[in-house]
């Protein structure tokens, strides 16, 4: 059961639509205590808005104690998307805004100018690494909507890089923790695909991925 | 690379969609659940409805319509009706819908697009903007004037001056509709999008006037990031209509710009 965490500005329902139209089985939990009912094995993130408003949601519900206990220290599978992504690294310059911090490095803004930000729209993404997640993943277009983007410390952990002015990283994942750049949810049939594969990765091999 | 965005809007009135000339003379196409799914299998970008009988009856866009048409589409929706406050948006933002679009209520009370640019980031507010060609005069320099409520009324503001308000004001996309275009099949007003497309950072979609490839392909040429189709997809009254597959076609093999293949919408889950 895939636990979509809701919070205030998050869009839950959309990827609810997106995971019940694909038969898998998920359920809405707004607060830990929904999620503890034994039957959540793994977490999905949604992100819509800023960082400050998606970090500070985050910690008064008590998500971010919970979740390092049951995804960093238990392993439960973990799909962050959008500012989902962005709130797994130490630092996001929109609002200067310190987030979780499980992975190294740190998000950005866009250049102001040439580019018309946000980058909204779809765009391609090319895998970067073996893990079990993007195994398979082709190329393909993702629909983005994003100003602020990461810069993985480390190389490794980006999974796929996306072109806009500068190449970035659209998805990322080391271990139990992925997360995708773009909405997974609202990229057509490719997104379905990816949603899938989270649904069903097997935590044991995320965890040899990341032993290995 | 980032492709050129092909969007279809409709209007619904009572779960239906119905298709206008120049604001005027509805006639049914279909029902919008179904409308948004055959358009999502044929490759659709995303998808655009205004409920169109909703700020005349000042109520909230229909709900179960938005959850209908959310439920069977995995592609950007955008719905535009009857947004009054920040309830409103939060209500049809949690029935599935991505986007809102505001329009006369936009100039009616701006510091709405200022309010859900907060509460929802600029990425969920789209400022639709009907324009009018006339003169250019002291008060309307660039020879477009803003209109509201179903093009009736004109409000004595210039579209360009409208146009960069509303990114300050805090929208995230900003569409150019065309009065003197729409419905007519004859192409977008292809001068009024590329001045606001110069005059702001963030993305504009053309809007009005779409009836073959080619117009569609102009307004990318002019700086649109996005452009709204209608009635050459369904249309009865068009003696040709369009699938999203022969749009996209016409603006990779004709015109050299970047889509998304809608091969990649057809392939199986």
């Amino acid at each position: 059961m895939i636990g979509v965490i809701n919070y205030r500005t998050g869009n839950a329902q959309s990827v609810l639509f997106a995971l019940h139209h694909l038969e898998l089985d998920a359920r809405l939990v707004a607060t830990p205590e929904e999620a503890d009912g034994g039957d959540v094995d793994r977490f999905l993130l949604p992100g819509v808005g800023a960082a400050d408003v998606t970090m500070a949601s985050l910690a008064e519900r008590g998500w971010v104690d919970h979740l390092d206990v049951r995804v960093r220290q238990q392993g439960a599978p973990f799909l962050g998307v959008c500012v989902g992504l962005q709130v797994l690294f130490e630092h996001s310059a929109e609002a200067n805004t310190p987030c979780l911090g499980w992975l190294p490095g740190m998000v950005v803004r866009f250049p102001r100018g040439r580019l018309r930000v946000p980058h909204m729209g779809w765009n391609a993404v090319t895998r970067r690494s073996t893990h079990p997640f993007v195994r398979g993943l082709g190329p393909a277009h993702f629909y983005f909507v994003n100003s602020y983007y990461a810069i993985p410390a480390e190389d490794a952990d980006v999974a796929g890089v996306t072109e806009y002015g500068v190449e970035f990283a659209s998805v990322v994942a080391r271990g139990n923790l992925m997360a995708t750049q773009f909405h997974v949810e609202k990229s057509g049939p490719a997104g379905l695909a990816l949603l899938s594969r989270f649904a069903r990765l097997d935590p044991a091999e995320l965890v040899d991925e990341m032993v290995g | 690379m980032l492709t050129t965005r092909v969007i279809a809007c409709f209007d619904v009135k009572g779960g239906r969609v119905t298709k206008a000339r120049r604001f005027q003379d509805n006639v049914d196409v279909g029902d919008a659940a179904e409308v948004a799914r055959l358009l999502y299998a044929d490759g659709i970008d995303e998808v655009v409805f205004y409920d169109i009988t909703a700020s005349p009856q000042r109520r909230r866009a229909d709900l179960d319509t938005v959850r209908a048409v959310a439920e069977n589409i995995f592609v950007p929706l955008t719905v535009g009706g009857g947004v009054r406050n920040l309830e409103d948006m939060h209500a049809v933002l949690a029935a599935g819908a991505e986007k809102i679009s505001i329009d006369s209520m936009a100039v009616r009370n701006p510091a709405l697009v200022t309010a859900g640019s907060r509460e929802f980031g600029r990425q969920c507010m789209v400022l639709s903007m009907q324009v009018k060609r006339g003169e250019r005069t002291a008060t309307i320099p660039s020879g477009y004037e803003v209109a509201i409520d179903g093009a009736r009324v004109l409000t004595g503001m210039d579209a360009l001056d409208w146009g960069r308000r509303g990114e300050e004001l805090g929208a995230g996309e900003i569409v150019v509709n065309s009065i003197d275009q729409d419905g007519t099949h004859a192409g977008y007003d292809l001068e009024i999008t590329a001045a606001v497309a110069d005059a702001v950072g963030v993305p504009v979609i053309a809007s009005g006037g779409a009836g073959t490839p080619e117009h569609v392909a102009r307004a990318f040429t002019a700086g649109a990031s996005a452009a709204i189709v209608s009635s050459m997809l369904y249309s009865p009254r068009l003696e040709q209509n369009y699938t999203v597959h022969d749009i996209k076609q016409a603006l990779h093999d004709g015109f050299g710009l970047p889509v998304r293949p809608t091969a990649e919408a057809a392939s199986p889950r």
